[in-house]
């Protein structure tokens, strides 16, 4: 049966028929048909957050939570530019989500009518893949097609354009099911020869490491489950990335902590000493490499990434194995247990009593003050033993903060850690919180955020208030673009040009205003109280946290510097990083 | 692992590229891409080259295939050997793309290029050029009593090479096509 609908009412029911329960939105002229449709029916809810920068980021926090696409439904014009820096965020870290933008009508493009942006055109080098539809026969079938790239393969941002007057004009509908999806299908399953390989240096490995990453994630459920498999059976040390945290529980005895410049010294000189590097669905970034002609120079490198443009980007790997992660690691699982399901039983137990040394390190070790002001680590630590065991959900700003909650905080699953790892973005923790919280209405969702990347998407307290979306933000007030400050004491002189964060809003008057709660505690002594009395708030909670101002975190490899060679602590950190060093981010 | 030492076009028949990539060599090759044809692809296409610093030394496009709607893009590029595959994986990795033919790696094949020459010149000169004209196989598409169109159809060495024949000749102008390629036999 052909059904003819308008193109407005051709979105919502496309979206329907993908399942789709949640839109992340903000309204304008030209989605004004669209709106009037969402009005119309109840399967699916609007969120109508405060900036359409906001929508991407709660979309984010919803699909990086769930494991779905998160979709979007903006304006043209500002509306549109509005979301580049999510969307370009969503690239970098993976994250599938559909954008919907309204476009002047169809004759009009191209004269600078009213909110006319060239949306495609801006959007084409930060999405997966953006479509202009000018036809309403070919509106469902896009957006369907939409879902399909968003998912498939790497997954990321995609991006349909819909002019106003394709949205009042009426077509055939296209069901999901009879959309022919495009030649677009990412190869999964991995070349057998060369998984036979990857098993065969599993069975002699004398030093080998998981090194995994947000393909983990990305992958799903029968990934991380193999992973954990895997990592049991052959007693392999795992370490992740940022991205990759929670892929393997932080309370598993293989586990060595994140890698790379802020990651533990155990994980970075396993890393560094293995013989046998097996990275699952990581791609080698430079927060992790380090130098690269000094990275990891022993060992034979195993590369599993569904994206084959992530296999010798930046380092040659023997093993390239293109596929799923899950896939990949559960063809390998069963042909390794075939052969006997052997390793090297002597050599690992050697490397453990290495790597055990190398923990005795602790390097996350850090004195409380006791009393004022209150250790940041401290408070994360505190954080991390009075919600164990919830139901919780984590999110972050980007900076110091940031790092210290991917070392204090442990993730057992999946799915439970939001984070902007490749592009950084301050602002992306607010409406990610958001998002998460949307999806998992009655989880416990924290953002832990510094006092200067929060300002930045605050507004968003608003929506998290008409929706009832009762988020905890953990504010770690250094009163210091704390990583900015970090890297000018150790790299410029201790000259903080603009590292300040001035006049600062009073926090807790703030959250009086959005008319949520407002909790400031100055004291580790306070420290369990305050946070027990956020926990226990039913609703939204600003939590300033005043921490030491010129705290540094460690460890840290310096730009330039080898991926084994970490600062450790304040001790000698003048001048560590070189000329060429100092050119790198 | 000792490197392989594996000389260009031996992993043909490979799925991955076994050369060192640290052999700092720069190579050209000849991609042919096989690409939905619809709008923006083309815009799509240049700009993963020049967003990630990727050499174009030649690009031709139309539409190869009106029934299913593809182009082929033909580009001409060069770099390391690690970044001639990147490029490919980039390239492949795009929704709009359907094929990537390195024909460099895929063994021997013909390349082409139209190129429209305007020389101008009276006497001694312009027989010259005529004479030249004719030793190329270059056809004489315009002309006026003082000057020549002509058009030619080669390598673009061949090209290159006339184009250098008619300077001192009168070359005024100059339009090429870019290189059209296709691998030799089945
Ligand atoms: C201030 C700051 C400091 C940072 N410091 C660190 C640090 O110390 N340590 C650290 O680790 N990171 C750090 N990061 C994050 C870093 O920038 C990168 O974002 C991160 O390291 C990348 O993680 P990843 O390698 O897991 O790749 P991701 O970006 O998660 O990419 C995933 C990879 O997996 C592949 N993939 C996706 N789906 C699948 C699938 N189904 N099957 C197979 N493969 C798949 C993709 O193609 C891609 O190659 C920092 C970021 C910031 C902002
Ligand atoms: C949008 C954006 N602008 C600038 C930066 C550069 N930057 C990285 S961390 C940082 C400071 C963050 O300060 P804060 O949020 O207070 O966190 P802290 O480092 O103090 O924990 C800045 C400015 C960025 N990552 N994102």
């Amino acid at each position: 049966m052909t059904r003819q609908m308008t193109g407005a009412k051709m979105v919502i029911e496309a979206l329907k028929d993908q399942g789709v329960d949640v839109v992340f939105g903000y309204p304008g002229g030209a989605v004004l048909p669209i709106y009037d449709e969402m009005f119309q029916q109840n399967d699916i809810k609007h969120i109508l957050v405060r900036h359409e920068q906001g929508a991407i980021h709660a979309a984010e926090g919803y699909a990086r939570s769930t494991g779905k696409p998160g979709v979007v439904l903006v304006t043209s014009g500002p509306g549109a530019t509005n979301t580049v820096t999510g969307i370009v965020d969503a690239l970098m870290d993976s994250i599938p989500i559909v954008v919907l933008t309204g476009q002047v009508p169809t004759f009009m493009i191209g004269s600078d009518a009213f909110q006319e942006g060239d949306t495609v055109g801006i959007t084409r080098p930060c999405t997966k893949m953006n479509w202009l539809v000018k036809e309403t026969d070919k509106l469902a079938g896009t957006i369907h097609e939409a879902f399909h790239v968003a998912t498939s393969g790497r997954p990321g941002p995609v991006l349909v354009d819909i002019p106003k007057d394709v949205q009042f004009a009426t077509g055939i509908y296209k069901e999901k099911a009879d959309t022919r999806t495009s030649h677009y299908a990412p190869r999964t399953k991995g070349d057998p020869e060369m998984i036979a390989r990857m098993v065969e240096l599993i069975e002699t490995a004398e030093r080998p490491v998981f090194y995994t990453g947000g393909g983990v994630i990305n992958s799903g459920d029968r990934a991380t489950q193999v992973l954990r498999d895997w990592a049991e059976a052959t007693g392999f040390p795992v370490t992740s990335t940022l991205m990759g945290l929670g892929c393997y529980p932080a309370s598993g005895k293989s586990w060595l902590g994140m890698l790379g410049m802020h990651g533990t010294y155990q994980a970075n000189w396993a890393m560094h000493d293995c013989d046998l590097m097996l990275n699952i669905g990581a791609r080698f970034d430079d927060r992790i490499t380090g130098r690269i002609n000094a990275f990891s120079p022993e060992s034979t490198k195993v590369h599993i990434d569904i994206d084959p443009s992530s296999l010798n980007k930046v380092i040659h790997t023997h093993v390239p194995i293109i596929g799923d992660v899950a896939d990949v690691l559960e063809e390998a699982f069963a042909l390794w247990k075939s052969r006997g399901g052997n390793v090297n039983r002597e050599a690992l137990v050697r490397w453990w009593k290495q790597i055990d040394e190398w923990r005795a390190v602790d390097c996350l070790a850090y004195t409380p003050t006791g009393g004022t002001p209150i250790r940041p680590q401290h408070a994360l630590t505190r954080l991390e033993a009075l919600t164990k065991g919830m139901d919780r959900y984590i999110t972050t700003e980007v900076g110091q903060h940031q790092m210290w909650a991917a070392q204090y905080l442990g993730f057992d699953g999946p799915n439970r850690w939001m984070t902007s790892g490749g592009l950084g973005t301050m602002g992306y923790g607010v409406p990610a919180s958001i998002g998460v919280q949307i999806a998992h209405p009655d989880a416990l969702v924290i953002n832990v955020a510094g006092e200067a990347s929060w300002l930045m998407n605050m507004q968003e307290m608003g929506t998290a208030m008409q929706y009832k979306a009762p988020v905890k933000q953990f504010i770690m007030n250094n009163e210091r673009l704390g990583m900015v400050r970090q890297w000018q004491e150790l790299l410029h002189g201790e000259r903080y040009s603009s590292s300040w964060s001035e006049s600062l809003p009073d926090f807790v008057k703030l959250a009086e205003a959005f008319g949520c709660k407002g909790i400031r505690c100055d004291s580790e002594d306070d420290l369990d109280e305050a946070i027990r009395e956020m926990l226990a708030y039913d609703g939204p909670v600003i939590f300033d946290c005043l921490v030491e101002k010129h705290e540094n975190c460690f460890p840290m490899i310096p730009s330039g510097n080898a991926h084994n060679d970490m600062l450790l602590g304040n001790a000698e950190t003048q001048g560590v990083i070189g000329a060429k060093g100092a050119v790198l981010v | 692992m000792s490197p392989l030492n594996i000389q260009k076009g031996a992993s043909k028949h490979s799925a991955y590229d076994l050369r060192d990539p640290n052999a700092e060599v720069i190579e050209t090759h000849t991609l042919a891409v096989i690409v939905d044809n619809e709008s923006g692809v083309l815009a799509r296409v240049i700009g993963l080259f020049s967003a990630r610093g990727y050499n174009i030394d030649s690009l031709t496009v139309a539409e190869v295939d009106h029934l299913g709607h593809l182009s082929r893009i033909t580009v001409v590029t060069s770099g390391t050997p690690q970044v001639i595959v990147q490029i490919k994986a980039q390239l492949e990795r795009m929704v709009v793309v359907h094929r990537v033919h390195d024909l460099t790696m895929e063994g021997p094949n013909v390349q082409r290029e139209l190129a429209l020459f305007k020389v101008k010149g009276r006497g001694e000169a312009r027989i010259e050029a005529l004479r030249l004209a004719e030793i190329f196989r270059a056809n004489v598409v315009d002309s006026t009593l003082e000057s020549f169109v002509f058009e030619m159809t080669g390598t673009p060495q061949k090209v290159d090479a006339f184009a250098e024949l008619m300077q001192p000749l009168g070359l005024i102008e100059v339009a090429r096509t870019g290189v059209a390629a296709i691998s030799r036999g089945v």
